[in-house]
């Protein structure tokens, strides 16, 4: 009787791409339902819209490109992909900005450059930037949370609103948005960024109602759920801790090093952890292995860089968010920081 | 009437296999830069027809004098000179137009296109020939422009011809199609980086046909050779 001997590594790991990608939608559970609870059934309706869109051009591309559908299409990178546009939308947004942004992330960005594995920015952030820059009116319709609504709105009106532009009693989107007061309420970031040219203070920028008690009404929960999801990724070993730890220490020292300098103009160190994109982009765009660097050390660098971007962007840029900018230039920097931080070999000199 | 195989070849090269946009890919910058509507493309590509053809013919008919050592300074000013009367004409004609282009028609003297067939072709070849071949690369040039406008005008603003009047005068107003109705205009394709990707699209396209045809043409049976190995020692 013969011994079947194999080779080495004896100690394999059964994961596939599909497993890795559903446990990371699963860790988008905690800030989706945040999201949910404090904002309302907008970005669920768009996810949902995303995934199917996404899913069907997935399946186009893919049988024009002759590729085995069933094992490609599932792989759950697509529906990753759809996710994650569909939380970073504007939760009034119409239903056509989903579809074009799912279309062109999955079409342009992720198959026309050969497919997962081979696309060098990251599709949901390059499909938000494209819809950003083109669609500058409808990407700005941000629903604020639902206790500061002057409305009720409920899942019907939701969808009434995401298809037509009107609630079935026929309030627009505008009505929505505006506060009893009524002015138009921005999000926290758009809240502090257009106070401070108009001359107001930080502090004083704090006392608006987006803001809440902290870092603004359900973005901070939302952020936080975000980072115990990131944390669950991290406890799995789905993802590597050097991006997200560089990424948030270079926010968090650009941030500190402005409120040092100038306490009146600067937003403070946990209002940028804690709005906006910021743990989103930390956890779940950074982190991605395509479009990212490779070793520990540039890693360190990519993260580092796309904070100070972030950083940079959200304070002197003409948009109030930065995430995804500074993804797509960190994405853009990243073959030239893995050429410069290849690993040494043991016995071997650079 | 029959064609010339020269003049074919010409033809043939300066429309579809050696096309200076989509093949040399040639004068990006203005071609980029001003597609946004199918008059401005129009407008350009009519304006570097006239140089191209104007250009090959005299580098041709002075070819015989142009000293090697300085041909390129002299290409230059030949092409500016053309420029200098295109841009003129503009001003007066179609002033409007001539505003709507701005830098780009002044532009067109560093078009490496049109720099590109004085050296590689007309300051070797007779003047007929020059200037045929001037006509082909600037109509191949023009369609290329055409088609990016036509693409990234109905994308954008879903609209085709919008603006005719500039360069056609009142009566073409009506030329303006509106091919469907936007609520907003989808950007993208009107800033520079929609050029980019409709101009992926339209390389990927010509490939893709170029692709099919030389898969339909029948195959070449190659006369194989069997050799025969031959070991002489054993």
């Amino acid at each position: 009787m013969a011994f079947w001997i194999a080779s080495s590594p004896h100690h394999h790991q059964q994961s596939e791409t599909s497993a890795l990608m559903r446990l990371v939608i699963y860790a988008t559970i905690p800030g989706v339902l945040a999201q949910w609870y404090f904002f309302g059934w907008g970005n669920l309706i768009h996810i949902a819209l995303a995934v199917v869109t996404a899913l069907v051009a997935e399946f186009t591309v893919l049988s024009l490109r002759h590729k085995k559908i069933s094992t490609q299409l599932f792989d759950g990178s697509a529906i990753l992909t759809a996710v994650l546009i569909g939380i970073s939308l504007p939760a009034l947004a119409p239903w056509w900005i989903t579809v074009t942004g799912s279309l062109f992330a999955i079409i342009v960005v992720k198959q026309l450059y050969g497919g997962l594995g081979h696309n060098p920015f990251n599709p949901a952030m390059a499909a938000y930037v494209m819809l950003l820059i083109s669609f500058p009116v409808q990407m700005t319709l941000w629903q604020p949370p639902l206790s500061l609504l002057a409305l009720d709105i409920h899942f019907v009106d939701t969808l009434s609103v995401i298809f037509s532009g009107y609630t079935p009693q026929g309030y627009s989107v505008e009505q929505i948005r505006t506060h009893i007061d009524g002015y138009t309420m921005a999000t926290p970031l758009d809240t502090v960024k257009t106070n401070i040219t108009m001359g107001l203070t930080v502090v004083e920028s704090m006392q608006s109602a987006t803001i809440g008690e902290h870092f603004g009404v359900g973005w901070e929960w939302m952020n936080a759920g975000f980072l115990l999801g990131g944390l669950y990724l991290l406890k799995r070993k789905a993802i590597h801790w050097t991006t997200p730890v560089s990424f948030l220490t270079s926010l968090f020292v650009c941030s500190f090093i402005a409120f040092v300098i100038s306490p009146d103009s600067s937003a403070s160190t946990m209002f940028h952890w804690f709005t906006g994109a910021t743990m989103l982009g930390a956890f779940f765009i950074l982190t991605d292995p395509v479009s990212g660097a490779t070793s520990v050390k540039g890693r360190l660098i990519f993260g580092a860089l796309a904070g100070l971007l972030v950083y940079l962007i959200r304070k002197f840029g003409g948009y109030p968010d930065a995430v995804a900018f500074a993804v797509l230039l960190c994405n853009m920097a990243a073959p030239l920081i893995d050429q410069y931080t290849r690993p040494r070999t043991y016995g071997h000199k650079l | 009437m029959k064609m010339n195989p020269e003049y074919k070849e010409l033809a043939w090269q300066g429309l579809w296999k050696n096309n200076p946009g989509l093949v040399q890919l040639l004068g990006l910058c203005p071609l980029l830069a001003v597609t946004s509507t199918v008059v401005n493309a129009l407008g350009l590509g009519i304006a570097t027809l006239f140089v191209l053809i104007g250009s090959n013919v005299t580098v041709s008919a002075v070819r015989q004098w142009v000293p090697k050592e300085v041909r390129i300074p002299i290409f230059v000013l030949i092409i500016a000179a053309f420029v200098t009367c295109v841009q003129l004409l503009m001003n007066a004609y179609t002033y409007d137009l001539y505003q709507s282009l701005g830098i780009f028609l002044p532009l067109i003297v560093t078009n490496c296109a049109i720099i590109g067939r004085a050296e590689a072709y007309a300051s070797k070849n007779p003047i007929k020939q020059a200037s045929f071949d001037g006509l082909m690369m600037g109509l191949g040039f023009l369609a290329v422009l055409l088609a990016l406008g036509a693409i990234r005008e109905v994308l954008g603003q879903g609209t085709l011809f919008y603006g005719a009047n500039l360069l056609l005068g009142a009566w073409a107003t009506d030329l303006k199609i509106q091919v469907y109705q936007l609520d907003s205009q989808f950007l993208l394709a009107i800033l520079p980086p929609g050029a980019f990707i409709a101009m992926g699209f339209l390389i990927a396209g010509k490939n893709y046909i170029d692709d099919k045809v030389a898969q339909a043409q029948p195959k070449k049976l190659q006369q194989g050779i069997e050799r025969v190995r031959v070991n002489f020692d054993s």
